[in-house]
């Protein structure tokens, strides 16, 4: 009787995918190694029996070397009762590489089933594998699948019974690459193919000078196509609806609640000139949706978008080498390109990222500077909103600034913080194409989540702050911080009210700053404080999860600090 | 035959590693990607400014960052 799967392979094999096949619990997968961070469990129905499935974050060896690997192989040598079985993800277009963990896995005694996956890839390379054959020298059952489009699920779960435990000898690890050329070359049989397209490809995004203008070419289109598709959703979609359908019912509405009254207050808001302003109104029905869904969500959606498709396509691994040289200045390594790319959608998942690198120092180092020169796409999208309509030139200038601080501070803590950084080692995946279906479904996965976890608190948010204008209980808030504000930052002191609001959500606090009528240059200063002072409250607890409340302090200090010292010269210094 | 470090090689050229001058941990995180003395791999590119080197061991594409390469010793033609 099986009461307990666990799922282990090397990183990027399609763990997550087989996961998501299995229990219907949709996670992301994407087509670099280190996807999956923690450690996922779903319920899988096998006839009247549930059984627990456990993803595990991708390791190459049972002898780990990050937090992620620590992590998968800490739970698996942990605890496996009798009742647990292991299935093996095993990645049919790189056999050899993967082989070393299997049999690790039988050797130790594990009761494994292997489940060789993306076997749809195989042909089209060449690759021509003899399952029976493998099954035969492994001496564990083996089972071709291809996970993305589930083909083969059905039989590795008939035959997940056989996965029982059986003693062979350990292996020193020269011997068991020996073992795994015999094993290959009895089981694989490779037939000569002429260099595709994509392998030509694959191959200019690694080389330095055709790697340089891949990456340019990719960088500028993926930043054309966010802009694209999120000005089109807002100009062609979110726009008419709100002005066009949702203004309607909403004056009917405040019309029958009266202005001026309580409730309209807090359901409406202020009227503006005598008329509802989903801007400025800060009514829980009219601003908050508003930014929300006609502000924010159109650069959520364009944004996963593009990210979601870089990511399937296995482009992120080859910007890393290309920047692995930059980043090592600020103490990391080309890796950490990833987490920052996550971070600019939200930088939650963008710090949970940093897991995949090895040592502590690097994960400091890469999440404070998350939190620092990274604005999410909710504040990136009121940036563009408010900014943009002044110029181009000052929404640029927010990015620059902020580069600027990325850059410096991660000098500084490279220079000043003990130790060293490791360095890159990284295996570059094939491009590959994700199934139309995959692809939509995540991101419409991401799309779910964010509505989720940010429509409540723009909601509650903005009734506190409603309520708190009310009865005009910011005025004391102001009053403390109204000489930093006022005289080192040059801002009006009720700009106060929404730097403190960033610290619950960075796109209600920029909605804030419309209605106090702000110059370029003073929206310029509170923008770009906005994102490198405090981070909202979901990314403060997650930095403290990971962190630990004492490197916690220490980071929120450097962005104190950083903030007070960007303000002050940019107020006095460049926009004097 | 003669004995190179990793970061010499030319690009596209071909090489048995001999020895990895590492500690443990290094030894055994390269021997679990693939890379332990007796393996022939290929060099495929160099990034300037000491960067970033890339090599393809069996089927894999590895990018090692340029100390690591330095720690890779083969025997080239």
């Amino acid at each position: 009787m099986i009461k307990r799967v666990f799922l282990i392979g090397n990183p990027n094999v399609g763990k997550s995918v087989v996961f998501s096949r299995l229990t219907g619990v949709q996670v992301i997968s994407s087509n670099y190694p280190g996807t999956t961070v923690e450690i996922i469990k779903g319920y899988l129905k096998l006839g009247e029996d549930k059984i627990e499935v456990i993803d595990l974050p991708g390791t190459y060896s049972l002898e780990p070397s990050s937090k992620a690997e620590e992590v998968a192989v800490n739970l698996l040598k942990g605890s496996l009762p009798e009742e647990s079985a292991v299935i093996n993800i095993i990645d049919a277009t790189n056999l050899e590489r993967n082989l070393f963990l299997t049999l690790q896995l039988i050797e130790q005694g594990y009761p494994v089933i292997v489940c060789l996956n993306m076997c749809d890839d195989t042909e089209h390379r060449g690759i021509h594998i003899d399952f029976k054959k493998l099954e035969e020298l492994l001496g564990v059952a083996v089972v071709p699948t291809c996970a993305v489009t589930g083909v083969g699920i059905k039989f590795l779960l008939e035959r997940l019974k056989e996965a029982k435990p059986f003693t062979e000898n350990k292996l020193a690890h020269e011997a068991r690459w020996q073992r795994i050329g015999t094993i290959v070359d009895s089981a694989q049989k490779l037939t000569h193919r002429h260099h595709s397209f994509r392998e030509m490809l694959e191959d200019a995004s690694i080389r330095p000078l055709s790697g340089l203008f891949i990456s340019i070419a990719v960088i500028y289109t993926s930043f054309k196509i966010v802009r694209f598709i999120g000005e089109g959703l807002i100009t062609r979609v979110f726009d008419p609806f709100f002005f066009n359908h949702y203004q309607p019912f909403l004056e009917k509405l405040s019309s029958a609640l009266a202005p001026g009254s309580f409730l309209h207050h807090l359901v409406v808001g202020e009227l503006i000139n005598g008329k509802i302003d989903f801007k400025q109104s800060m009514g829980v029905l009219t601003t908050a949706p508003y930014i929300e869904f006609a502000m924010v969500l159109p650069y959520i959606i364009s944004f996963y978008f593009v990210l979601s498709l870089l990511e399937d396509i296995g482009y992120l691994p080859r910007l890393a080498i290309l920047l692995d040289n930059l980043l090592h200045r600020l103490g990391l390594h080309g890796f950490a390109i990833i987490p920052v790319l996550l971070g600019f959608g939200c930088n939650v998942p963008g710090i949970l990222a940093t897991r995949s690198l090895e040592s502590k120092r690097e994960r400091f180092i890469a999440s404070t500077l998350i939190s620092i020169g990274v604005p999410c796409v909710p504040l990136q999208a009121m940036i563009f909103g408010l900014l943009g309509s002044f110029s181009g030139f000052y929404v640029g200038g927010v990015y620059l600034v902020l580069f600027s601080i990325m850059i410096i501070t991660g000098v500084l803590l490279n220079y000043f913080l003990k130790g060293y950084s490791p360095e890159l080692l990284l295996e570059i995946p094939p491009y590959r194409f994700p199934p139309f279906g995959a692809f939509t479904q995540k991101l419409f996965f991401r799309i779910k989540g964010f509505i989720i976890e940010a429509v409540p608190i723009v909601l509650l948010g903005v009734a506190m702050i409603n309520l708190l204008l009310y009865f005009h209980l910011f005025d004391f808030v102001t009053g403390i911080f109204a000489p930093v504000i006022q005289g080192l930052f040059g801002l009006p002191k009720d700009a106060v009210v929404a730097l403190v609001i960033g610290f619950l959500r960075k796109d209600i606090a920029v909605g804030m700053l419309i209605p106090l009528g702000l110059s370029a240059k003073q929206l310029f200063i509170a923008a770009t404080l906005l994102a490198i002072s405090f981070p909202c409250v979901a990314t403060f607890v997650v930095l403290w999860k990971e962190l630990g409340a004492k490197e916690l302090l220490k980071a929120t200090s450097i962005m104190i600090g950083a903030s007070l010292v960007v303000g002050t010269i940019l107020n006095f210094g460049i926009l004097h | 035959m003669k004995k190179t470090v990793l970061v010499k090689m030319k690009e596209n050229q071909k090489g048995r590693v001999l020895e990895i001058t590492g500690g443990y941990s290094i030894q055994n995180k390269f021997m679990s990607m693939g890379i332990y003395p007796g393996r022939e791999i290929t060099k495929l590119s160099h990034f300037a400014l000491k960067g970033p080197v890339t090599i393809k061991t069996g089927r894999s594409v590895l990018a090692l960052g340029h100390g690591m390469a330095a720690k890779i010793i083969l025997e080239v033609e």
